[in-house]
């Protein structure tokens, strides 16, 4: 299980609706349905990922985040969880606005280019970086949007998006991975 | 022993009122079951069969000595594992094995039906087959699944029993028959009313059925069922037992000699009425309609955990028609999987030995009906 796993399933309550989106292969859904709640469904645009969910008895919309969010209610999940995906949208900001429509609270994590080892690897080696986070090459990346978590932050700022900041640990140079709550 | 004498039947003696507005009692359903209810009767499922299926979905069917049209998802062991669910298939009324249908008796003048009989709809199949449950004392049922029009069934079925069934497989259908859909069944019915031998629908009496246009009606159908490159990979251009074109209209090509006796087996076990009762039934099958526009009302009384399947060569129900019965429920909350399986079959997927279908269908029920269980304890 990824370590970011065990510290997003610590941000959701108890018997809380949810919604994966960008669930992969259902790991994080699975452990989140084993020991928090047993509502939780998720959105997947891999075939390969949703028949991976439905062997886990898990269930699993195929579809796109950025063409299937808007078949959802406003606040219709208490929570909404997009895990290490953002950057690969065409257009993260409409995501992000109907994460925070369609959730009454969102989970974000990010992959965060500000972390001092990818900070190293730009300054010293001067070719893009690759970590155990961005495990690609520049060409072959499905990155299109890198960001760091101060860039994250500022644009929740500016957007008057709310941080909901408990159990967070903002660091931008001492962070691989952002993991913020935001809300409307 | 007669073969028809092996027909499960249930008689439903209480009087259905049909949308057409005429009423009906006192009439056959034909089943037949797989499997065993266990003693808390929560494991059954009720299968709803396509336009030209049956009862008998897994198996050897009796009559016609072939397969069951579901025998690769439906037996023992398999993803309907008939060793754990008990599953219930009836002939849709309307048909033509052992169902009340044009070819039955009319009382009224000792002879079949034809087209005096009444022109019944999705929602009328249903609910003659909804007495399967009172009489099995099946308060409810684990699951409901088909596809084609047997999901169109299923998604009926949930709108008129909310609480009837704990889960819901439609695969490759729609919840509104699309213009395309109802122009191939018209051309279909307009190829069985163009035999002379269908003389208006009272052919039992001539004793001469309108074979051709069946047969016609039959290939242009199966043309719908496939897709473009599973055609082409299959016969491309291939030749039927020859070196060279022969200058004439014999079969030539391979696939021409394959949908002739696609027409040619299916007369025998298929009735030419029923063919235009059942397209019919399809044609009107208008599900958002019946909600005044809204799909979504269509579900909201129940608590029906669904799992929506779509194949992606299938043009006649194409995925975008299953993807709106998905929006309808996610836009009341309900809950809801889906998923598009990848497959060059065509429409027939859902027929076919299609291993991520069936591996989708069985995972789905296993998790559902271990759920269930856990809830109840």
């Amino acid at each position: 299980m990824k370590k970011e796993f065990n510290k997003i399933a610590k941000l959701i309550s108890q018997n809380s609706k949810v919604l994966d989106v960008g669930c992969g292969d259902g790991e994080l859904m699975k452990y989140i349905y084993e020991n928090i709640t047993n509502d939780i469904r998720g959105l997947e645009l891999s075939k390969h990922n949703v028949q991976k969910c439905i062997e886990k008895g898990l269930t699993v919309i195929e579809g796109d985040a950025e063409k299937d969010l808007k078949q959802f209610p406003e606040s219709s999940f208490d929570y909404v969880i997009l895990s290490q995906t953002l950057q690969a949208f065409l257009d993260p900001e409409n995501v992000i606005n109907e994460l925070l429509r369609i959730g009454k609270k969102a989970i974000v994590t990010i992959p965060n280019f500000g972390y001092w080892k990818v900070r190293i690897h730009l300054l010293f080696q001067g070719t893009m970086p690759i970590t155990e986070n961005l495990p690609n090459e520049w060409y072959d990346t499905p990155n299109l949007h890198m960001c760091t978590i101060k860039d994250f932050v500022n644009y929740c700022k500016k957007k008057n998006i709310k941080i909901n900041s408990s159990n967070l640990n903002f660091q931008n140079l001492f962070s691989d991975l952002g993991i913020f709550i935001i809300e409307k | 022993m007669n073969k028809t004498e092996k027909v499960k039947k249930l008689i439903i003696d209480k009087p259905l009122k049909l949308d057409c507005g005429k009423t009906i009692s006192n009439f056959p359903l034909a089943y037949e079951t797989y499997g065993k209810l266990n003693e808390e009767k929560n494991n059954a499922i009720l299968a709803f069969h396509a336009l030209t299926g049956d009862q008998y979905a897994s198996g050897i069917n009796p009559i016609t000595n072939k397969e069951g049209w579901w025998n690769y998802l439906l037996g023992p062991g398999k993803a309907i594992d008939t060793e754990k669910y008990f599953v219930i298939c009836a002939n849709v009324i309307g048909g033509c094995m052992g169902s009340y249908g044009p070819s039955s008796i009319d009382s009224g003048t000792n002879k079949p039906f034809g087209t005096n009989f009444p022109v019944i709809t999705i929602n009328d199949m249903v609910n003659a087959q909804y007495h399967l449950l009172e009489f099995f004392k099946i308060k409810k049922l684990f699951s409901v699944i088909g596809g084609s029009m047997g999901g169109m069934q299923v998604l009926q079925f949930v709108s008129n029993f909310p609480n009837k069934t704990h889960t819901a497989v439609p695969i490759a259908c729609t919840a509104s028959h699309s213009a395309q859909n109802i122009a191939l069944n018209e051309l279909g019915r307009q190829s069985i009313m163009a035999d002379n031998n269908w003389s208006n629908g009272f052919y039992e009496e001539n004793k001469k059925s309108p074979d051709k246009g069946l047969a016609v009606a039959r290939m242009a159908a199966h043309i719908t069922y496939l897709s473009k490159k599973g055609l082409q990979e299959k016969f491309g251009r291939k030749l039927q037992e020859r070196d060279d074109l022969k200058f004439g209209f014999d079969a030539d090509f391979q696939i021409e000699s394959y949908l002739r006796y696609q027409g040619s087996v299916f007369v025998d076990r298929f009735d030419a009425n029923s063919y235009l009762f059942i397209t019919r039934a399809m044609d009107y099958f208008d599900l958002t309609k019946q909600f005044n526009g809204n799909l979504s009302k269509a579900f909201e009384k129940s608590e029906t955990k669904f799992f929506v399947i779509s194949f992606t060569s299938d043009w006649l129900y194409p995925t975008s028609e299953n993807r709106e019965i998905v929006i309808a429920l996610n836009a009341i909350g309900k809950d809801v999987g889906f998923a598009e399986i990848t497959s060059d079959k065509g429409h027939d997927s859902f027929l076919l030995d299609v291993p991520d279908f069936l591996s989708a269908v069985k995972n789905f029920l296993k998790a559902s009906y271990k759920k269930i269980n856990e809830k109840r304890i």
